[in-house]
């Protein structure tokens, strides 16, 4: 086996080695030779003849990240959303005003006024500010969507891929019917059952989002259930929890990880369609999508309003669909049997 | 949408074609049942949750105690949930959804008049997009690489990226509020309201039905902008798909013996590799059409059209709950539709599904 992106990798920074080695997952913990020089870090993960099976995983996330590193568009959406979540974490201190103090005197002033970057908002709030401390409701709905909706997709999924029978039948109707709901009216439906607020907002997202995840680890789950170490532990006594818990889900991750990337733009979108309907983040909370909706009214003589959280909103799902994109083409494994 | 197909079926069908085609279709009939049946079932949940006490906004605040028991036996709140749900169930298979709390009339009256906008919005748009989106997307992957092809890239991205509400907004701002080149929200200039009869209640047809020239212009000069931007959102996801069907067309080899046998270039991208993308499209377009109904929900918000989206969430915001399950169980209903219909389509000319 040879090193697929030689060049790359010895374009790589030190900083790069770190950032794979953290891609690495729970394998990170790990102390490989940490007494060894930088230099020596490279040589032990584009080892051809990997030692352990750490070193191997570690050595695969080092050449996907190398691979990744080589295509400009995703690094160009990696780099953004890095800002976004350096953004979100120093909010605080890096906006220029309070998000929620209103300024009469100064309402509406255009984007460029003294102290307004993006201009100022109806109530004489400074958009720019309210749009960083924005990006942590956004990361926020973010997170737990995409923690949640894989997760209750791979319960599902693995389930019925496994266990089969009268079950799967049943759990894959119930999924095949969450998926021919539209997802943003049933997302809708359950937000007007359940009240407005971004909990609700996550919870109905995650509510309609799970299914293709279920069906993911389902098609997984059955071209692995059947493998021989399934059946060698299985006559080693393992129980049918065990086997899932811990040798289907390790595998079914990655592409769970893949779909969930591309999905996040979604996600995004989502949710601001709920803040702009009134359905998500309450006002005065400064969610983008509930800003474009207060700056509507406005929007023939006052322009930047609404503009400046479209923007953003655009620009994070656009960096998340590069960086899907990217993830792809470097982890789809039907890429390297062609 | 997966109809479960097993490979013995394919089997026995060369022997017995006719009672393969019953079981086919008695299969897909099953479907559509069970899939219809999980819809309500759904949809009756999302109704049970609601906070607000339906006995309350049938009777009012003030009603007496005696009035209350009597609203509450009669909507069938004392029964069992089961019993509730086939109630529910019944009632929806006559069509009848109760009554909308802000319109004062039957919810599925309501329904009937406001679908035909939003069936006009989305048709518009899927033809918009189809008519751009396939040849960019043919163009794209025979010129792979190009500038034309990366232009389609950027295309598609922005169009996977925007939020819908917004770039309406922007459009709205720029071709409308700036320029002046189409007209604003709703679908007709308040003085051409209600000039042509009602007859299919999509106002593009009747008004030429009624031949009345001045009405088409101006439903056209309204409908371009919401139809423009559902057509943007179809047309990424349209030449995206249209575009690596054709790229896996191209690599076959039966392309390079049509190419070696001298044909022209135009009929073999045509005729040969795009002959066998139809059918896969045909299926990509259905499913962006039932997109363009669920995508219609925001448009039509901010452009004041009168379909049935702004009619659900119309409904959300003031907590009418029959008018918003209601459009849910239609809007539902008609995506499956469209998707066990596109199912049909492909399984029915794609020889390799058999």
């Amino acid at each position: 086996m040879s090193d697929p992106a030689p060049d790359t990798a010895a374009a790589a920074d030190p900083a790069a080695d770190k950032r794979s080695n953290r891609g690495g997952g729970p394998a990170s913990s790990t102390s490989p030779p940490s007494a060894m020089a930088k230099q020596s870090w490279r040589d032990w993960l584009n080892d051809d003849a990997p030692k352990s099976r750490r070193q191997a995983k570690l050595a695969a996330w080092y050449r996907a990240w190398g691979e990744l590193r080589a295509n400009p568009m995703a690094m160009f959406g990696f780099y953004i959303l890095v800002a976004l979540v350096l953004i979100a974490w120093t909010a605080p201190l890096i906006a220029p005003h309070d998000p929620f103090d209103q300024d009469l005197a100064a309402r509406l002033r255009p984007p460029g006024s003294a102290g307004y970057l993006l201009g100022s908002d109806s109530l004489g709030r400074d958009i720019l500010s309210r749009l960083i401390y924005g990006s942590r409701i956004t990361l926020y709905i973010v997170a737990l969507v995409a923690l949640l909706a894989p997760v209750v997709g791979l319960f599902v999924g693995t389930a019925a891929g496994y266990l089969g029978g009268w079950l799967d039948v049943v759990l894959m109707r119930i999924t095949d019917i969450f998926l021919a709901f539209p997802r943003l009216i049933l997302a809708l439906a359950f937000v007007s059952a359940l009240g407005a607020g971004i909990e609700n907002a996550v919870l109905a997202i995650v509510l309609t989002a799970w299914p293709p995840y279920a069906r993911i680890a389902r098609a997984e789950t059955l071209t692995i259930r059947n493998a021989d170490y399934i059946h060698a532990i299985k006559l080693q006594g393992a129980s049918a929890l065990r086997i899932i818990t811990r040798h289907i889900w390790p595998l079914c991750i990655s592409s769970l990880v893949i779909r969930v990337t591309l999905d996040m733009a979604g996600i995004i979108l989502t949710a601001a369609g709920l803040g702009f309907l009134g359905l998500g983040a309450q006002p005065p909370s400064p969610e983008w999508g509930a800003m474009i909706s207060a700056g509507r009214k406005f929007i023939l003589d006052h322009w930047w309003v609404a503009t400046m959280p479209g923007l953003a909103i655009f620009t994070v799902s656009l960096a998340f669909n590069l960086l899907g994109d990217g993830l792809r083409d470097v982890l789809d494994p039907k890429k390297n049997s062609k | 949408m997966a109809l479960s197909d097993d490979t013995a079926d394919g089997e026995r069908q060369r022997k017995l074609p006719f009672s393969a085609f019953l079981k086919g279709a008695w299969q897909v009939l099953w479907t559509v049942l069970i899939t219809m049946i999980g819809l309500l079932a759904v949809t009756f949940i999302i109704g049970r949750v609601m906070p607000i006490d339906p006995v309350l906004s049938v009777v009012g605040e003030s009603a007496s105690q005696a009035t209350y028991d009597a609203a509450y036996k009669e909507l069938g709140l004392d029964k069992p949930l089961i019993t509730q749900f086939l109630l529910f169930l019944g009632n929806v298979l006559q069509g009848n959804f109760g009554e909308s709390l802000l319109t004062a009339r039957p919810v599925s009256q309501d329904l009937i008049r406001v679908f035909p906008a939003t069936l006009e919005l989305a048709t518009v748009g899927i033809i918009i997009g189809i008519v751009l989106g396939v040849p960019l997307g043919v163009v794209a992957a025979v010129k792979q690489n190009s500038w034309i092809d990366h232009i389609a890239r950027v295309i598609a991205l922005i169009g996977y990226s925007m939020p819908v509400f917004w770039i309406g907004l922007i459009g709205l701002l720029v071709l409308y509020g700036q320029l002046g080149w189409v007209s604003g929200p709703g679908r007709l200039d308040i003085f051409y309201v209600d000039i042509v009869p009602t007859v299919t209640g999509m106002i593009l047809v009747d008004s030429l039905l009624a031949r009345d020239m001045d009405v088409f212009w101006n439903a056209v000069s309204h409908i371009i902008l919401p139809a423009g931007l559902l057509a943007y959102y179809s047309l990424a996801y349209i030449s995206r798909m249209t575009r690596s069907f054709m790229l896996e067309q191209l690599e076959q080899e039966y392309i390079t013996t049509a190419r070696v046998k001298g044909l022209s270039e135009r009929a073999v991208i045509w005729r040969h590799a795009f002959g066998n993308v139809k059918v896969p499209l045909i299926t990509v377009i259905a499913l962006s059409y039932a997109g363009l109904l669920e995508g219609s929900v925001l448009t039509e918000t901010i452009f004041s059209w009168p379909g049935i989206g702004s009619y659900i969430t119309t409904g959300l915001l003031s907590a009418d709950m029959n008018a918003v399950l209601g459009g849910t169980v239609v809007v539902g209903l008609v995506f499956v539709c469209l998707n066990i219909f596109s199912d049909l389509l492909y399984k029915f000319f794609d020889p390799r599904a058999k």
